[in-house]
C-alpha cells in the first residue's frame, strides 16, 4: 500500500485517538472510584455535542469558547445524576447500578429526541490546515488534541495536587478507610461522577467539531468507550488515554489493509482477547 | 426430577398455558401476535435469569444467542428447505455449542469484566455476520412467501410458530425451575454467594458455570428461530440488538432476580406498560422518558422486584411462589 | 401434602377461570364490534377506469362535483361511512424524522379529503377515511403484533406501511396473511417486492434504481469521468443500492475502482477517505444514513479530496444537512421527490396519461401553511399513499379489497409526486415500475446562501448540476 496513505491515516488516527481517550477517561474514572459502569455515558457525550451546537448556532458563541459552559453544565448534570440515580444503590450489586444508569440513558435519549429529533446535525467550523499531498493535518484536530491534553493535565493536577482531588483518590482506594479519616465520601463520589460526566461532555463537544452527529450517535461511542477502557485497564485514566490512542491508530491503519467493514470485527475480537488474557489492560499487571 | 411433580411448577404451567391458549380457543389473532412477543420475552428473560439470577453473572449480550439461533434456523429453512422445528432445534444446538466453547474462557471473568465481554461477543457476531455473504451479509435474508405453503400458508405458519413459542416458553420455565430446585442449582447459588467457599465445599465452579451458560443459551436461540421464521426476514441489526438484551435484564429485575416466576411477571409487566405508553396519545411521545423514570424508581426502591417483594411481605407465599 | 393439595386446587381454579375468560371473549367479540365492511356494490358498476380522467383533471384539493359541496357537505359527512386506515409510525428511534414527515403528509391528505366531504362512489355512498397508528419505535419486534392488532382489533380497512424497508417487510407479511391491501411508502427495498405478494403495492422507486440516475448524470455533466468509487453503509438498504449500481455503472463503461461497505456504527471516515483518495476516483457514489452521510461530506471537504462529483444517500435531502456549511455545497442526493419537481397536468397530457390530485404547488403551499416547514420527499410519499388509495377506491367504485387490487393493478397515472405504475407480473407484483428519482444538489445562490436545486433528470431540473472544485 501507498506509504503516504499510511502516514496520512496514522496522523488521522492518532489525533482522533486523543479525543477517544478523553471520552473513555470519563467512563473509567467513574468505574475506578465507585465500581459503576455508567450506561448513561453515551447520552452524556451526545449532550456535549448538542450543547455546543445550541451555543454556537443559536447564541453565536465560538464552539471552543463554549467549552467552559459545557464543563459547568457537565458538572451539574453529573452531580445531579449521581444523587438522583446512583447514590442510593452505590453499594448494590453491579446489575442494579447498570440498570440505574441505563434508566438515565433512556430518559436522556427520550428527552433529547423530543427536543432535537433525530435529524443529522453538524457544526460548520473551519480552521487553517496543514496539507502536503494526501497528508492533511486539520486545524480542528490539532486544537482537539491540545484541548484533550489540557483537560487531562487539569484532571491530573486536580487529582494529585488539590485536597479534594486527593480525597477522591482516597475514596477510590478504600471508601471506609477514607470515611474514617473524616472524608465526606458522598461528596467525593458525587464530584467524581460529575467529573466523569464533564469528560464525556467535553469529548462530545470536541467530536462535534470533527463529525456530523445525531441524537443517537452516543450508542456507538459508548461501546467504543468500553473497548478503550478495557484496553487501558478498567479504572485507569492514563490507560484510557493510551487505549484511545491505540484504538485510533488501530482503526485507521487496519482500514488500509482490510475491507473497512471488517475493522469493527477485528476491534471487537481484540477487545475480547484483551479481556481474556490481560483483563487489567495492556498497561496493568497480569 | 422430583421437582417436576412440584405443585409450584404446575401452577406456573397452568397459568402460562391458560393465558397462552386464550387466543387459540378464542380465535383472536391480534392477541396471539401480542402474546407471541410476550412469550418470547418470557423466554429471553427466564433464560437470562438462569445464568444471571442463579450464578450472579450478568450476561449483558445474551441476545447473541437469539441472533445465532435465528440465523442458523433461517439459513436452514431458506437454503436447505428444513422444517422449521428441526431448524430451530439445530439453531438451539449450535447456540449451546458456541456457549460451551466460549463459556470456558469468558466465565473466568468476574463482575463487570464478564458483562463487558458479553457485549463484545455480541458486537463481534453482529459485525461478522454483516460481512458474511452466505448469510446475506448486510442485506440479510428473506423467506420466499411460498415457503409458508408447506405449512398451509402464511397464516397457519404463524399459528404453528405460536404453538412453538408456547412450548419454548414452558420449556424454559421448567428448566429454570428444575435447576433452581436441584442440587446443581444449590451449588450455583453457592457460587453466586461466594465462589471460593463453594470450591471448598467440593463444587467445581468452572464446570457448573459452563453447564449453566450452555443451557441458558439454548432457549433464546429457539425463540430467535421462531421469531425470524414468523417475521419472514432477518438482518444483522435486529438479530443482534443489544437493546433487546438490556430489556430482558430489566424484566428480570422488575419481576425478581433469581426467582422462577420473577422473569415471567417482569416480562408481563414490562410489555403491558410499554404497550400502554406507546398506544396512549399523551404518553407516546415521552414514552422513553417515562419508562426510564419507572425503571429508575423500581431499581431504587423495589430492588427485589415484584416477586421478591411479595415473598418478603407475605411469608406464606414463599412456599409456592418460586 | 395437604398444603400441596390446596395449592393445586387454587391452581386449577385459576386456570379454569382463565379458560372461561378465554371462551367468553370470542362469543362477545362479534356482537361488540360492528363490522365496518363495505356494502356490496352492484356488479354493473364494477371497475370503470376509463370514465375517471375527465373528472380528475381539476386540482383535487378543491374538487367537489356539482351541487354536493356547499349545503350538503355537512349533512352527508354525517352519513359518511368510516374507512379506517391503519399503520405504524416511528415516533422514537432512528427513523423518527422521516416517519414524522410521512405521517404529516398523510394527515394533510386526510384534511383535503375531509374538506372535499369524503370519498364518493358513483352510487352516492360516501366514505370518510380516518387514520389509526401506533409507535413501532423503529424496531421490528412489535411491528407484526401491532399490525395484527390494527387488522383484527381496530378493524382497519386498508393498511399503509411503516417507514423503512425492514419494518415494511415485517408488516407486509401480516398484511398478506390477512389479505389486506397495503400501500408502502418509505420502503424502497427490491427483494421485499419480489416474493409474489398479492395485496402490497410499492410507492417508492426501488433501491435498485436509486443511484443509477446519478451515474447517468455523471456521464452527462462530466464526460471525462471514468473512475468511480462506490462506498456505502453496510445495512440492508444501502447495500442493495450499491449492489445494483455497480453492474449498471460498469455496463455504462465506468470503471469502479473501489467497492467497499463500512459498518453502520462508523464515526470517523478520514482513514477511509485517504484510502479512497489513493485510488484517484473522479466521482464517489454511495453513502448510507444520517450521521454517516453528514460526516462523510464534512470530511471530504476538510481533506479537500479532489473528487468532482459526490452523491450520497438519505442525508443530503434533509434540511439540517446544511449545518455543515460549505461542506454541503455540491453534494448531490437522490430524492423520491422535491418541491421543485415539474409534474403537472400538462406534462401528464404530453405523456398521454391522466393526472390526479393537487398540483405540486398546491401541495407544497398547503404543507407549508399547516406545518410551517417545507415538505420533504417523505411528506410527499405520505400524501401520495393516501391519494393513491383514494384514486383506487374511486376507480374501483368500491372498497372491496379485490376490486381495489384490480384498480391498483390497472393504475398508470401522474400525480404531484410523479408517475405511478405497479408491476403486474406474478413474482414482482406490486413493485413500483414507473416512478423516477430526482437528484438534488446543495448549491449557493447569488448571495452565497446554501439552497437545494434539482439537477437531474434534465427535464425536471431547476438548475444546472455543478461539479466540485
Amino acid at each position: 500500500m501507498n506509504f503516504e496513505v499510511l502516514i496520512a491515516s496514522s496522523i488521522d488516527g492518532l489525533t482522533l485517538g486523543f479525543v477517544f481517550g478523553l471520552m473513555a477517561m470519563g467512563l473509567t474514572l467513574i468505574f475506578g472510584v465507585m465500581k459503576v459502569i455508567n450506561l448513561g455515558h453515551g447520552p452524556f457525550i451526545v449532550m456535549g455535542m448538542f450543547a455546543v451546537l445550541v451555543l454556537s448556532q443559536n447564541l453565536g458563541i465560538n464552539p471552543y469558547l463554549a467549552l467552559p459552559i459545557v464543563i459547568v453544565l457537565g458538572l451539574v448534570t453529573g452531580v445531579v445524576t449521581y444523587f438522583v440515580a446512583v447514590h442510593r444503590v452505590i453499594n448494590a450489586p453491579e446489575l442494579t447500578t447498570l440498570l440505574a444508569t441505563f434508566s438515565v440513558n433512556m430518559m436522556l435519549i427520550g428527552a433529547l429526541t423530543i427536543i432535537f429529533s433525530t435529524s443529522p446535525r453538524g457544526l460548520s467550523l473551519e480552521l487553517p490546515a496543514f496539507r502536503a499531498g494526501t497528508i492533511t493535518v486539520l486545524g480542528t484536530r490539532v486544537v482537539a488534541v491540545l484541548i484533550a491534553l489540557l483537560v487531562t493535565g487539569a484532571l491530573y493536577a486536580f487529582l494529585y495536587r488539590t485536597h479534594i482531588g486527593k480525597s477522591i483518590r482516597a475514596v477510590a482506594n478504600n471508601r471506609s478507610a477514607a470515611e474514617l479519616m473524616g472524608i465526606n465520601s458522598t461528596w467525593a463520589l458525587a464530584l467524581s461522577f460529575g467529573i466523569g460526566t464533564v469528560l464525556a461532555m467535553v469529548s462530545g463537544a470536541l467530536l462535534a467539531t470533527l463529525f456530523g452527529f445525531t441524537v443517537l450517535s452516543g450508542g456507538g461511542l459508548e461501546t467504543k468507550s468500553f473497548v478503550i477502557v478495557v484496553l487501558g485497564g478498567l479504572g485507569n485514566p492514563t490507560g484510557a488515554l493510551l487505549g484511545g490512542i491505540v484504538i485510533g491508530l488501530l482503526e485507521s491503519i487496519t482500514t488500509i489493509f482490510m475491507p473497512v467493514s471488517y475493522v469493527p470485527v477485528f476491534e471487537f475480537v481484540v477487545f475480547i482477547l484483551i479481556l481474556l488474557f490481560r483483563p487489567n489492560g495492556l498497561l496493568g499487571a497480569r | 426430577m422430583k421437582s417436576l411433580t412440584n405443585p409450584s411448577l404446575w401452577i406456573i404451567w397452568f397459568v402460562v398455558l391458560g393465558v397462552a391458549l386464550m387466543p387459540v380457543f378464542g380465535n383472536l389473532p391480534a392477541l396471539r401476535e401480542e402474546l407471541f412477543v410476550l412469550l418470547m420475552l418470557v423466554t429471553l428473560a427466564s433464560s437470562v435469569n438462569i445464568i444471571m439470577g442463579y450464578t450472579g453473572y450478568v450476561s449483558f449480550g445474551h441476545i447473541v444467542f437469539f441472533g445465532i439461533g435465528g440465523y442458523t434456523a433461517f439459513y436452514l429453512i431458506q437454503t436447505l428447505q428444513f422444517n422449521f422445528v428441526l431448524a430451530a432445534l439445530i439453531g438451539g444446538g449450535i447456540a449451546s455449542l458456541i456457549a460451551f466453547l466460549i463459556g470456558m474462557p469468558v466465565l473466568r471473568l468476574r463482575g463487570a469484566y464478564f458483562a463487558l465481554a458479553t457485549i463484545g461477543i455480541n458486537e463481534a457476531f453482529r459485525t461478522l455476520v454483516t460481512n458474511v455473504d452466505a448469510l446475506g451479509g448486510a442485506v440479510g435474508m428473506l423467506l420466499q412467501f411460498s415457503v409458508y405453503d408447506a405449512y398451509g400458508g402464511a397464516k397457519s405458519a404463524s399459528q404453528l410458530a405460536y404453538y412453538g413459542i408456547i412450548l419454548v416458553a414452558l420449556l424454559t420455565i421448567t428448566a429454570s425451575f428444575v435447576i433452581k430446585k436441584s442440587k446443581f442449582g444449590l451449588s450455583l447459588m453457592a457460587i453466586r454467594e461466594d465462589q471460593d467457599t463453594a470450591m471448598v465445599l467440593g463444587i467445581d465452579p468452572a464446570r457448573a458455570k459452563v453447564m449453566t451458560y450452555t443451557i441458558s443459551a439454548f432457549f433464546p436461540a429457539l425463540a430467535g428461530a421462531l421469531f425470524f421464521f414468523k417475521n419472514g426476514n432477518i438482518e444483522p441489526g435486529p438479530a443482534f440488538e443489544l437493546h433487546r438484551s438490556i430489556e430482558a435484564l430489566v424484566m428480570v429485575m422488575l419481576g425478581g432476580f433469581g426467582t422462577v416466576t420473577g422473569p415471567i411477571v417482569g416480562a408481563f409487566v414490562y410489555e403491558r406498560l410499554r404497550g400502554f405508553l406507546i398506544t396512549d396519545p399523551i404518553f407516546s411521545n415521552a414514552h422513553l422518558v417515562i419508562s426510564g423514570l419507572l425503571l429508575l424508581i423500581i431499581v431504587l426502591f423495589v430492588t427485589a422486584g415484584v416477586v421478591g417483594w411479595l415473598r418478603q411481605r407475605i411469608p406464606t407465599l414463599r412456599r409456592f411462589l418460586e | 401434602m395437604r398444603n400441596q393439595l390446596r395449592v393445586l386446587t387454587i391452581g386449577i381454579l385459576l386456570t379454569l377461570g382463565l379458560i372461561i375468560v378465554a371462551c367468553a371473549a370470542p362469543t362477545a367479540a362479534p356482537t361488540s364490534a360492528p363490522p365496518t365492511k363495505a356494502p356490496v356494490v352492484e356488479p354493473t358498476k364494477a371497475p370503470a377506469p376509463t370514465a375517471v380522467p375527465a373528472a380528475t383533471t381539476a386540482p383535487a384539493a378543491t374538487k367537489a362535483p356539482e351541487a354536493t359541496k356547499p349545503a350538503a357537505t355537512s349533512a352527508l359527512a354525517a352519513q359518511a361511512k368510516k374507512l379506517l386506515i391503519g399503520f405504524t409510525a416511528s415516533q422514537t428511534g432512528a427513523q423518527q424524522v422521516a416517519s414524522k414527515k410521512q405521517v404529516e403528509g398523510l394527515q394533510l391528505w386526510l384534511d383535503d379529503v375531509k374538506k372535499a366531504g369524503g370519498i364518493k362512489l358513483k352510487d352516492g355512498t360516501l366514505y370518510m377515511p380516518e387514520m389509526k397508528f401506533y409507535d413501532d419505535e423503529s424496531k421490528t419486534d412489535r411491528v407484526q403484533a401491532l399490525y395484527a392488532k390494527l387488522i383484527n382489533e381496530d378493524k382497519a380497512d386498508f393498511l399503509l406501511s411503516p417507514y423503512s424497508s425492514g419494518l415494511a417487510r415485517a408488516a407486509a407479511v401480516v398484511g398478506e396473511q390477512n389479505g389486506k391491501v397495503m400501500i408502502t411508502a418509505g420502503a424502497a427495498d427490491d427483494v421485499t417486492m419480489e416474493q409474489g405478494f398479492k395485496n402490497t403495492f410499492q410507492l417508492y422507486t426501488p433501491a435498485s434504481r436509486y443511484l443509477t440516475g446519478a451515474a447517468d448524470m455523471l456521464m452527462k455533466i462530466d464526460p471525462t469521468a471514468k473512475k468511480i468509487a462506490i462506498v456505502y453503509e453496510k445495512d440492508s438498504f444501502s447495500t442493495s443500492v450499491a449492489n445494483a449500481l455497480k453492474p449498471y455503472a460498469e455496463g455504462k463503461g465506468l470503471n469502479v475502482v473501489m467497492f467497499e461497505g463500512y459498518d453502520t456504527g462508523s464515526t470517523d471516515f478520514s482513514p477511509f477517505i485517504n484510502k479512497i483518495s489513493a485510488t484517484n476516483p473522479d466521482a464517489i457514489l454511495g453513502g448510507g444514513h444520517f450521521a454517516d452521510g453528514t460526516t462523510f461530506a464534512k470530511q471530504l471537504y476538510d481533506k479537500k479530496t479532489p473528487v468532482r462529483f459526490v452523491t450520497l444517500l438519505v442525508a443530503p435531502p434533509e434540511p439540517t444537512f446544511k449545518d455543515i456549511g460549505d461542506a454541503a455545497q455540491y453534494i448531490i442526493g437522490p430524492s423520491q421527490w422535491e418541491p421543485q419537481v415539474t409534474y403537472s397536468a400538462e406534462s401528464a397530457k404530453a405523456a398521454n396519461i391522466p393526472y390526479y390530485g393537487p398540483s405540486v404547488k398546491a401541495f407544497t403551499d398547503a404543507y407549508v401553511a399547516k406545518y410551517k416547514d417545507s415538505p420533504s420527499y417523505h411528506s410527499a410519499g405520505g400524501y401520495a399513499q393516501g391519494l393513491l388509495l383514494q384514486k383506487a377506491i374511486e376507480d374501483a367504485d368500491s372498497v372491496d379489497p379485490a376490486k381495489i387490487v384490480a384498480a391498483l393493478d390497472k393504475m398508470n397515472l401522474m400525480t404531484f409526486y410523479g408517475v405511478i405504475k405497479f408491476s403486474t407480473e406474478a413474482k414482482t407484483h406490486g413493485k413500483q415500475v414507473a416512478h423516477d428519482m430526482v437528484y438534488m444538489q446543495w448549491q449557493k445562490d447569488a448571495s452565497g446562501k446554501l439552497i437545494t436545486n434539482i439537477v437531474w433528470p434534465l427535464e425536471a431540473k431547476s438548475a444546472d448540476g455543478q461539479l466540485r472544485k
